[in-house]
């Protein structure tokens, strides 16, 4: 009998190698179709550049992005359009004619460095409200897939309510129920952020629970849990990790959104919204302190994009547009 | 067919029903007393001013009557009363609902005209120059935070152009006289040239901002839909049978490629309302939107209430309208 169970538990360890491996080579075919995929290609390196740089923002960021050198410097235009005013500024501060290479805005203070701090609030947002929303919704969808019964009501109710309410609605009415707060807005963008994700899942799962491997998983004895998160969830999670990556420039143009109507992240802490809602005031003289952080934005969300319709061409051809 | 309708609608009720629940409850987890939000910490209101006023407002009553006073309320179209205006939430929202309309019908307006030929030509001619370069301003399009393009235009057109009007409805002193509320309408039913100029420049690029994400979607999506549809084998008989290629176009592909774009439509439906707050914030609309994000600042929780519940039903019966489109589109489909 231990025998049996020995020889059973070597059969199974060999057959995780075997996992392990045929994983390990999914993933190298999976990087080369990633590198052919030239807009995908274009897309991650983007991302992965916009990453250093917000984690690397006090190395990189030229200046101090929370407090001006010098109060002369208020609406400093960007290097290429300054007049002899703006030289004669910086000439006075013992600066170089192309410092602030963005410009500074209402405050002094230097655009790019605001900018580049700024990514960390965007990209973490985006990170944690992705993160949590596929982690919540992930669980829930695959146990409400594979048991329904009640769970699965629930659920499935409370998410109709919450799909009722237009997205952006939704988030600024628990704005302004809890106010403002970093910790806040991430619950307001994963309260209903899971939804997605359990449906989704939810909804594979009810499809992939009738395969035959899954009888087969059921015949070796495997516990549920296991079945459902080790043998099932490695063959959907692929339709995850797209949705994932697509969501995550969404999240980030809402929390933009929110940080732009002041119900976000609050000044002084750089974020893209709010910088953008700062500089509206002096559109008239000062068109770059409003224009530079939504540009940087527009950048940062098309690359997550093309990665995510990337991502969809490699991995789930079958969600392809055209 | 009708009962399907019927069951659909059915389905309705419970949600709105519970939307309403909802936001009742959370409404009430806003920290703070909302009769000191409403005095502002004023220090000569007396012990018995303030219970007037908590009286006045139905908050010296536990929650569950609370509600009940909440639901026979709506029952009658009755809302609440602001705490800052004193006045009706819904007067409040039946004078800012025009606007908001107004901005919408643009919105989709604008969104449908670029997106509807675009979508066709693309699919038309594939990978032409045209189909590329469509399909990336398309894609800038989904990837753009709609405040920013309004910004932008407005510094385009308005600062530097100096075409069109940088924000507002109308120039003071124009508006036309109110019939149904709707600017633009209002003066071509009084025959009132200048307001309508005026008014629809004002329109122009509120509507471009709104609708531009619109248009990308419904663009992409209707390529791809006309991408499947001209390559059945419907469309090669029709073909073969010696029609001219527009008719097999138009008449035989665009049909059934609309079909599966309507339901698009009405998930965009919700980022159009979400939107509108953050285009009328930019060109300071006197619409819905301003009134919830002012209401936010001002503290005035019924306003709030009443008005994002106002959204919420919108959505619901917009998604609603379009479901049953769909079933009268598409006779195969089960709802």
């Amino acid at each position: 009998m231990d025998e049996q169970v020995q020889e059973g538990m070597v059969m199974n360890v060999n057959l995780y190698k075997v996992k392990l491996k045929i994983w390990l080579m999914n993933f190298s075919s999976f990087l080369r179709d990633l590198m052919a995929h030239r807009a995908a290609f274009l897309g991650a390196v983007i991302v992965l550049i916009c990453i250093l740089a917000a984690v690397l923002a006090p190395r990189i960021a030229p200046h101090n992005p929370f407090q001006a050198d010098s109060l002369r410097l208020r609406l400093l235009p960007p290097f290429w359009a300054r007049g002899e005013n703006a030289f004669q500024i910086l000439a006075k501060l013992g600066k170089e004619k192309f410092s602030y290479l963005l410009g500074c805005d209402e405050l002094g203070r230097d655009l790019l460095s605001r900018i580049i701090y700024g990514a960390r609030a965007s990209l973490l947002v985006g990170v944690l409200a992705v993160g949590i929303s596929t982690f919540v919704g992930v669980s829930l969808g695959a146990i409400a897939g594979y048991y329904r019964g009640w769970f699965d009501n629930v659920f499935s109710r409370f998410a109709d309510l919450l799909l009722a309410f237009p997205y952006l609605i939704f988030a600024i009415f628990i704005m302004a129920v809890m106010g403002p707060g970093f910790s806040n807005l991430i619950f307001a963008l994963t309260l209903k952020g899971w939804v997605e994700f359990f449906r989704l899942v939810r909804g594979e799962m009810l499809s992939e629970k009738t395969k035959e491997y899954v009888d087969a998983a059921k015949v070796t004895g495997q516990s549920k849990f296991i079945i459902i998160f080790f043998e099932i969830l490695p063959n959907i999670i692929h339709t995850v990790i797209v949705l994932a990556t697509l969501r995550m420039g969404y999240m980030i143009i809402m929390e933009a959104s929110l940080s732009f109507l002041g119900l976000g992240i609050q000044p002084p802490t750089p974020a893209w919204g709010s910088m953008v809602n700062a500089g509206r005031a002096y559109m008239l003289n000062a068109w770059w302190v409003s224009t530079f952080p939504g540009l940087f934005m527009l950048v940062l969300v098309l690359s997550i994009n093309l990665l995510g319709e990337g991502l969809r061409d490699i991995l789930d051809p079958r969600l392809k547009i055209d | 067919m009708t009962i399907k309708v019927l069951e659909r609608i059915l389905v309705v009720i419970p949600i709105m029903f519970g939307v309403t629940i909802c936001v009742f409850f959370l409404m009430r987890l806003t920290p703070g007393d909302p009769v000191d939000v409403m005095l502002g910490g004023a220090s000569y209101v007396t012990e018995e001013e303030e219970q007037a006023l908590r009286k006045e407002f139905h908050l010296d009553k536990p929650l569950h009557q609370q509600l009940l006073l909440f639901l026979s309320g709506l029952g009658k179209g009755d809302l609440g009363a602001s705490f800052v205006m004193r006045r009706p939430v819904t007067e409040m929202i039946a004078e800012r609902l025009p606007a908001t309309i107004e901005l919408a019908l643009g919105a989709l307006l604008f969104g449908l005209i670029v997106a509807i030929p675009t979508g066709i030509i693309c699919a038309v001619k594939q990978n032409s120059i045209i189909d590329r370069t469509s399909m990336a301003v398309a894609f800038l399009g989904i990837s753009m935070p709609g405040f920013w393009l309004g910004l932008v235009l407005i510094l385009i057109f308005s600062v530097w152009g100096h075409l069109l009007p940088v924000s507002g409805r109308i120039t003071y002193g124009l508006r036309p006289e109110h019939i149904t509320g709707l600017y633009v309408l209002d003066s071509l039913l009084t025959g009132n040239f200048a307001a309508l100029v005026n008014s629809l420049k004002h329109l122009i690029l509120p509507s471009i901002t709104l609708g531009a994400i619109l248009a990308a979607i419904v663009a992409r999506v209707l390529r791809s839909n006309m991408l499947e549809v001209l390559r059945a084998d419907y469309i090669s008989l029709a073909r073969s049978k010696g029609l001219r290629e527009t008719a097999v176009v138009i008449k035989h592909a665009l049909r059934n490629a609309l079909i599966p774009t309507v339901t698009i439509v009405g998930i965009q439906i919700g980022v159009l309302l979400g939107g509108n707050m953050i285009v009328e914030t930019v060109f300071a609309w006197p619409g819905l939107g301003r009134l919830v994000v002012t209401s936010i600042f001002a503290s005035d929780y019924p306003v709030v209430q009443g008005t994002v519940m106002v959204y919420a039903f919108t959505f619901v019966i917009a998604n609603l309208l379009v479901d049953i489109l769909y079933t009268f589109l598409n006779p195969k489909i089960t709802m």
